[in-house]
């Protein structure tokens, strides 16, 4: 979110420099002062806490006992966790690359005139605006194996039912399918955002030399756009890495551990074990994971933008 | 000649044709899911567990959402929603509003990286520490500490949008404010707060949305009395499995206030002004 406001204001500082010379430069560090003392205050506390219970073995109620870094190296060796780490990775790729498929088909779509665009495109948006777990709580009763509507319409079309969500090697791409159908809606806005700064000077030219939609797209429309689909991929991908609701109503982490990814692993010690100092840990990991995985984005983002 | 006006026609043709079956199936999965709601909570439990699946009953019936508000007391989860999203929210415009204004103005962006480490910023980090905290001051069993905790959601949110609305209001009027001796203060209030309404307005449905639709604050925080409306569904699909139509319905009456709410500010959605703003924390 932030990456999109930036490169907007430094092409906005460069003009605005010369009209305010005259007068004495205002001061505005009092408008950001209290903002910024609440987020500190929610954002500096949690962390130095928690970085500081990771290093001790403390159960909610009980006394807190140092024990150094020994969270971290059982959690090295946590057959469990190391296996919720690979769930997550897997539900994020699912929940990534087809929310940004489908987003950029939508916006492509939704970009050109046609009757009724506005209502169809508000119902288009309602997934990213409804209330998750009213959403999963729906697809919880429509992926039911043997009730479930999904079956029956998938049997409409001569394909087998499916277990769903009640099967280990089905439950994650399942629960990712929901995800994609509430976030698509978000990937579409931001390329619908970079379509409209599109110049269509060069689609009438390529219509003159007699070239295809489908040439038009990807020698003209993509790689322009390509930037924006980034950015939609770095927000999509933080977002997928922490996506709770869904996977918690829909399936609890289940068949077993089937679908526990390392935030629903992190809700069970801290939440249903009150494993404080485990859990503590589980947090800073989590976060390096992110922080590591949004810096290769980034970085992919700088090379998207010098290919343009 | 006639070969290409041919030619062109049926091209024309084709386009119409694909572009109906594209938005055919983006919608089709969109519009399915809501329908399907929405026909489970208007059914008889013996129509919602028919294989095969009845689409539109013979018969509908309310006595879903009577069932639900005569069982649940849905008026008070309700109440507690609106008193956190509110609160969250009235507290996000406070703080948000003038440092979206600071942060545009003085083009500081260290803020702003802070949000987006807020982001990065797994929400379950929050609870452990706040959890053990707010049991210290005894504040669990009050909706005090999820309001508080909603926070992390709106100030985001707001602070983005703001920051992009001050950024695209004229610079000429606030300048004239300041020749004629108004102070910074007396610009901010009289000058580019009243031009800006729009973009608050915005910026706190937003942030209301994003605040109701929450739930894992809530679900930690809420005890029995306190829990918001994302949390009471919750409770009700572990206690109720397969009464599917009270759970269409309480899904429903949870999702409509914010359905309603999106079509007020869907322009301002799409036109970009809010795009990546959405779903902070």
């Amino acid at each position: 979110m932030i990456l999109t406001a930036t490169s907007q204001q430094t092409a906005g500082a460069a003009i605005a420099a010369p009209a305010g010379a005259k007068l004495a430069k205002p001061r505005y560090h009092w408008f950001v002062i209290p903002g910024l003392l609440v987020t500190l205050a929610i954002i500096i506390f949690p962390w130095v806490f928690t970085v500081w219970m990771s290093l001790h073995e403390w159960k909610l109620g009980g006394a807190a006992q140092w024990v150094g870094l020994r969270n971290y190296v059982e959690l090295a060796t946590n057959q469990r966790f190391l296996e919720s780490i690979w769930h997550t990775f897997y539900f994020t790729a699912v929940a990534v690359v087809l929310p940004l498929v489908l987003g950029t088909y939508a916006a492509v779509v939704f970009h050109r005139e046609f009757p009724f665009r506005g209502v169809l495109r508000t119902i288009f948006i309602m997934p990213m605006m409804a209330t998750p777990v009213a959403i999963a709580l729906v697809w919880t009763m429509m992926f039911h194996p043997q009730l479930g509507v999904l079956n029956y319409l998938l049997g409409l079309v001569g394909i087998g039912p499916s277990e769903w969500v009640f099967a280990r090697h089905t439950v994650i791409p399942s629960l990712a399918l929901v995800e994609v159908w509430l976030w698509t809606p978000f990937v579409m806005i931001i390329v619908l955002g970079g379509l409209a700064a599109v110049p269509t000077e060069p689609y009438e030219s390529a219509l003159l030399d007699g070239a295809t939609q489908w040439q038009m797209f990807w020698r003209i429309t993509f790689p322009l756009v390509l930037p924006f689909i980034v950015v939609a991929g770095i927000i999509r991908t933080i977002d997928a890495l922490k996506a709770f609701e869904v996977i918690y109503v829909i399936s609890n982490g289940g068949p077993g551990t089937a679908s526990e990814t390392i935030n629903l692993y992190l809700y069970s010690q801290a939440f249903a074990y009150y494993n404080v100092g485990n859990a503590s840990a589980v947090v800073v990991v989590f976060f390096a994971i992110i922080v590591v995985l949004s810096l290769v984005l980034l970085w992919a983002r700088e090379r998207a933008k010098w290919n343009t | 000649m006639n070969v290409l006006v041919a030619n062109f026609h049926w091209r024309k043709a084709a386009g119409h044709a694909g572009l109906a079956l594209s938005l055919l199936v983006l919608l089709a999965p969109v519009v399915f899911v809501f329908f399907w709601v929405i026909s489970l909570s208007l059914k008889y439990d013996i129509d919602n567990t028919a294989y095969p699946p009845i689409f539109i009953p013979d018969e509908i019936t309310f006595s879903n959402f009577r069932r639900l508000f005569d069982e649940t007391p849905f008026f008070l989860y309700f109440w507690n929603s609106v008193q956190v999203s509110g609160g969250a929210t009235a507290a996000a415009l406070l703080l948000g509003v003038p440092a979206g204004y600071g942060i545009a103005k003085s083009k500081a962006h260290s803020m702003a990286v802070l949000m987006l480490i807020s982001r990065m910023t797994p929400g379950l980090s929050y609870l452990i520490p706040l959890f053990t905290l707010f049991q210290m001051i005894g504040l669990i069993g009050t909706v005090l500490p999820i309001a508080i905790t909603h926070i992390v959601i709106t100030l985001p949110i707001v602070v983005y949008i703001m920051i992009g609305y001050f950024e695209s209001l004229p610079v000429e009027l606030e300048e004239a404010a300041r020749i004629d001796g108004c102070t910074t203060w007396q610009t901010f209030l009289h000058v580019a707060l009243p031009l800006a309404r729009p973009g608050i307005v915005v910026g706190a449905i937003l942030s209301f949305i994003y605040s109701w639709n929450n739930f894992v604050f809530g679900a930690v925080f809420a005890g029995r009395t306190t829990r918001t409306m994302p949390v009471a569904v919750y409770n009700m699909l572990t206690f109720e499995q397969f009464a599917w139509g009270p759970l269409a319905a309480a899904a429903i009456v949870v999702m409509l206030p914010v359905l309603v709410l999106t079509i007020f500010i869907q322009k301002e959605i799409v036109g970009g002004l809010t795009a990546g703003g959405v779903k902070g924390a």
